[in-house]
């Protein structure tokens, strides 16, 4: 690595005593010598193992559930059923008033998408209860199922969510989030070029080391502590208080140190249950989830698809951005309504364009809930944004780079959101590419500043 | 039937944080009886090497080297609130209460000083290896060692701070989209240099280039490893991973990482990493936040390599050999 400290050396002080200093970690020795205390190290005595049965259909309803010769397996000491759960229903992002509370902690009626959880099973042994869970006996209707987005969007389309009501979340300014600045009629009308193009993605995984779960264990105090590698404490303890109507204060979290998240820890999935499971049992109670079940259940990045339009003249200037973003949620919400949003904001790119227009929309299918992933709401996006922009240069036989330097944002500029850009640095890095890749571009370019126009 | 090399670009920009929620962290910071600092908070450390950083950021404020700092994350009973590690917030947003709290911690550590050195607060400055020293008259001085004994058995002084960062949430206007999402963006654009099999689809990256630009690099060490995991990660995306290769069809979901492709130690590209540094007017220090952002600008740089290298363009990530020769076919055909 190359720190290039000639560039804005006058805007940064340097020079300090520990800041700026390449010093070795204090925890990698733990980490590589295998000494580093992860949750799941924890163990005590009489811990009691959870495992899911989970859902082998898409959408069905459940016309019942029958537990008893899963109850009577060697080593089972409680079997949970919905009706155990105090508050079933629930929504991560409650906790900032997005709503509805869309998803339940064990199935009940209903499941959505193919391995949601419908009954916990708690036994002595972790064979145990994957024996007994095998013996849990549910009885489904199937129902028909949507996976595509645009499917999903026609009318007529099977309802995945009905507490949503609808195949798509209802934003306060409509059916999507908006973003809306200049008059993109205009600049349609007044471009050289127009390109509208699509592009998809499919969902992946965040592959971290060690997979999700948690260890919880009655501090016989009626409080419970929960081991977990969550990657947000409080979000997960405020969010179990309301699935589990139990005061914050008698629960105690302890976390801190995770082997690899990339968003994918945090989601509330695993903590609010075993909790349960430790309160109805008095015992400790260890949910970790197998490498299978973090690949197939933990939620993926979101596919996205975005159709990006836009007008660019000859002489490079984009003039007008049209961008309809959507996100599949899956069957639930989680933070996709959010991550959805964060792309409204984001999708004319690092450029100045005088007339935007952006509608993202959140869409549910019978598939695995989607939720957060390193680059959240964004990714795909630029994925789709700058190979957009590789296109629009050879649509008009410019140098792909030269063309990011004449439409690329500087301080002042007012983007589409309507925030005036500060601590710009694009052309900037675009420069030291230019060195770097020995892709030479025009001197004008290279003599170009974000700190202002016309520098 | 050839082997052909293309090379491609992409630019992008990260916000960092995200102010539609109104994320608060607080930190709490005190001294040990022997001028120790303990660090209590309750964001969490995925391996990206949070601890360290927080410990840095600590040890400057005070005036201490980082070995002296103790960095206690994510225990509820005892950590202040944070809504967690996430969205790019980590090193921004807790770094921010831990200056805080930090620079609260030492105005009480140089009042205990400056009654021990019968001086005024103000007159005093630390060296950065543990000591308190008078302005102008460095043989003036006290140990930190000393000044917590002094608070702790003597003065009755608790050298502590509190710390806290929250932007006002953001409420997106609901007809333009007027919103304040971020405060400060990193930058970034990267280079990559491909071949291409035309005879079997399959894409080689020789080379990713990629130009960060973080604010401020607060320990370039472990910017370097984050930034080089992150490239991988991106290439990974752009070539590689999929749970679901006939997205929407569901078949296929993989189960292990025999069966989830990742590329290993062999497709590793030449990874170059250079690092500008804008300080960022709101960041710790100036620091913005590169985590995600830096395996973005891959995906797009090495789609237009493919490009440039065969002359189709794959829309549909991953970009597979399948969909390479399909599109190849399909240019063939006319």
């Amino acid at each position: 690595m190359e720190l290039r400290k000639d560039y804005f050396a006058d805007v940064r002080k340097d020079g300090l005593n520990e800041i700026g200093q390449p010093r070795p970690r204090l925890d990698s020795p733990g980490h590589v010598t295998g000494q580093t205390a992860y949750f799941a190290d924890r163990n005590f005595p009489g811990m009691l193992h959870l495992k899911m049965v989970r859902s082998p259909h898409h959408h069905a309803r459940i016309r019942s559930v029958d537990t008893s010769e899963a109850e009577k397996h060697p080593g089972v000491v409680r079997v949970l059923t919905a009706k155990d759960v105090p508050h079933n229903v629930y929504t991560i992002l409650i906790l900032i008033q997005i709503g509805p509370e869309d998803e339940t902690v064990l199935a009940d009626g209903k499941v959505r998408w193919k391995g949601e959880a419908v009954v916990a099973v708690l036994a002595e042994t972790e064979r145990a209860a994957q024996e007994a869970a095998a013996k849990v006996k549910v009885d489904y209707e199937v129902l028909p199922a949507v996976f595509d987005m645009e499917e999903a969007l026609k009318p007529g389309a099977p309802i995945v969510n009905e507490y949503h009501g609808r195949n798509y979340y209802l934003y306060d300014s409509g059916d999507c989030r908006k973003v809306r600045f200049g008059d993109v009629e205009a600049g349609f009308a007044e471009a050289d070029h127009i390109l509208e193009q699509t592009y998809q993605s499919s969902p992946i995984e965040h592959a971290p080391t060690e997979t999700t779960g948690c260890i919880v264990a009655p501090e016989g105090n009626d409080r419970f502590a929960c081991y977990t590698n969550t990657q947000a404490m409080f979000f997960t303890l405020d969010n179990a208080s309301i699935i589990l109507q139990m005061p914050g204060s008698k629960l105690h979290f302890v976390g801190g140190t995770v082997g690899g998240g990339f968003g994918g820890k945090v989601d509330v999935i695993v903590e609010p249950i075993a909790i349960l499971a430790a309160k109805l049992t008095g015992r400790p109670v260890s949910f970790i989830y197998s490498r299978e079940e973090e690949m197939q259940i933990s939620s993926p990045r979101a596919a996205e698809k975005v159709v990006i339009k836009d007008g660019v003249m000859k002489d490079g200037r984009i003039v007008a951005r049209k961008v309809t973003g959507y996100t599949d949620a899956g069957a639930y919400s989680r933070h996709s309504p959010y991550g959805a949003q964060k792309g409204a904001a984001h999708y004319p790119g690092p450029y100045t364009i005088p007339n935007v227009w952006i509608d993202t929309y959140c869409v549910y299918t019978n598939r695995t809930p989607s939720s957060a992933m390193r680059g959240f709401g964004v990714t795909i996006g630029d994925f789709a944004l700058e190979v957009q922009m590789d296109k629009l240069a050879r649509l008009i036989a410019m140098d792909p780079l030269e063309f990011r330097f004449i439409n690329a944002y500087r301080d002042g500029d007012m983007k589409a959101h309507r925030q005036l850009t500060e601590g710009a640095a694009l052309i900037e890095c675009m420069q030291e590419a230019s060195r770097a890749a020995n892709w030479p571009v025009a001197d004008k370019y290279m003599a170009m500043s974000s700190y202002r126009k016309g520098a | 039937m050839a082997i052909r090399r293309g090379r491609g670009v992409a630019a992008i920009n990260y916000p960092t944080g995200m102010n539609l929620g109104g994320d608060p962290t607080q930190a709490l910071v005190h001294s040990t009886p022997t001028g120790n600092f303990m660090v209590t908070l309750s964001s969490v450390d995925l391996g990206q090497g949070m601890k360290q950083i927080m410990a840095q950021i600590c040890a400057e404020t005070i005036g201490v080297p980082t070995d002296r700092v103790i960095v206690d994350t994510a225990d509820t009973d005892t950590g202040p609130h944070c809504m967690g590690t996430f969205a790019s917030r980590g090193t921004h947003r807790a770094g921010n209460a831990v200056i805080q709290a930090a620079r609260e911690a030492r105005q009480v550590m140089l009042e205990v000083a400056a009654e021990e050195l019968e001086v005024n607060a103000s007159d005093l400055e630390t060296d950065g290896q543990g000591n308190i020293l008078v302005k102008g008259a460095p043989q003036k001085s006290i140990s930190i060692f000393d000044v917590a004994l002094s608070a702790h058995f003597k003065r009755g002084r608790s050298i502590s701070g509190r710390g806290m960062f929250l932007i006002p949430r953001s409420y997106p206007e609901k007809e333009t989209g007027a919103m304040k999402p971020s405060t400060c963006y990193a930058h970034a654009c990267t280079v990559a240099e491909v071949e291409v099999d035309d005879e079997t689809g399959e894409v080689t990256v020789l080379s990713v280039k990629n130009v960060f630009e973080i604010g401020r690099a607060l320990n370039p060490k472990m910017v370097e490893q984050q930034l080089v995991g992150g490239s991988w990660m991106g290439i990974s995306h752009a070539l590689y991973e999929t749970t679901e290769p006939y997205y929407p069809n569901r078949d296929h979901g993989g189960t292990d990482f025999n069966q989830y492709l990742m590329p290993g130690p062999g497709d590793l590209a030449e990874t170059e990493i250079i690092v500008l540094e804008r300080p960022s007017a709101d960041g710790p220090f100036g620091a913005k936040g590169p985590g995600e952002m830096c395996a973005n600008p891959q995906i797009p740089a090495v789609a237009n390599a493919v490009f440039d290298a065969v002359g189709v363009r794959i829309d549909t990530l991953p970009i597979t050999p399948e969909r390479i020769l399909r599109a190849l076919k399909a240019l063939a055909a006319g």
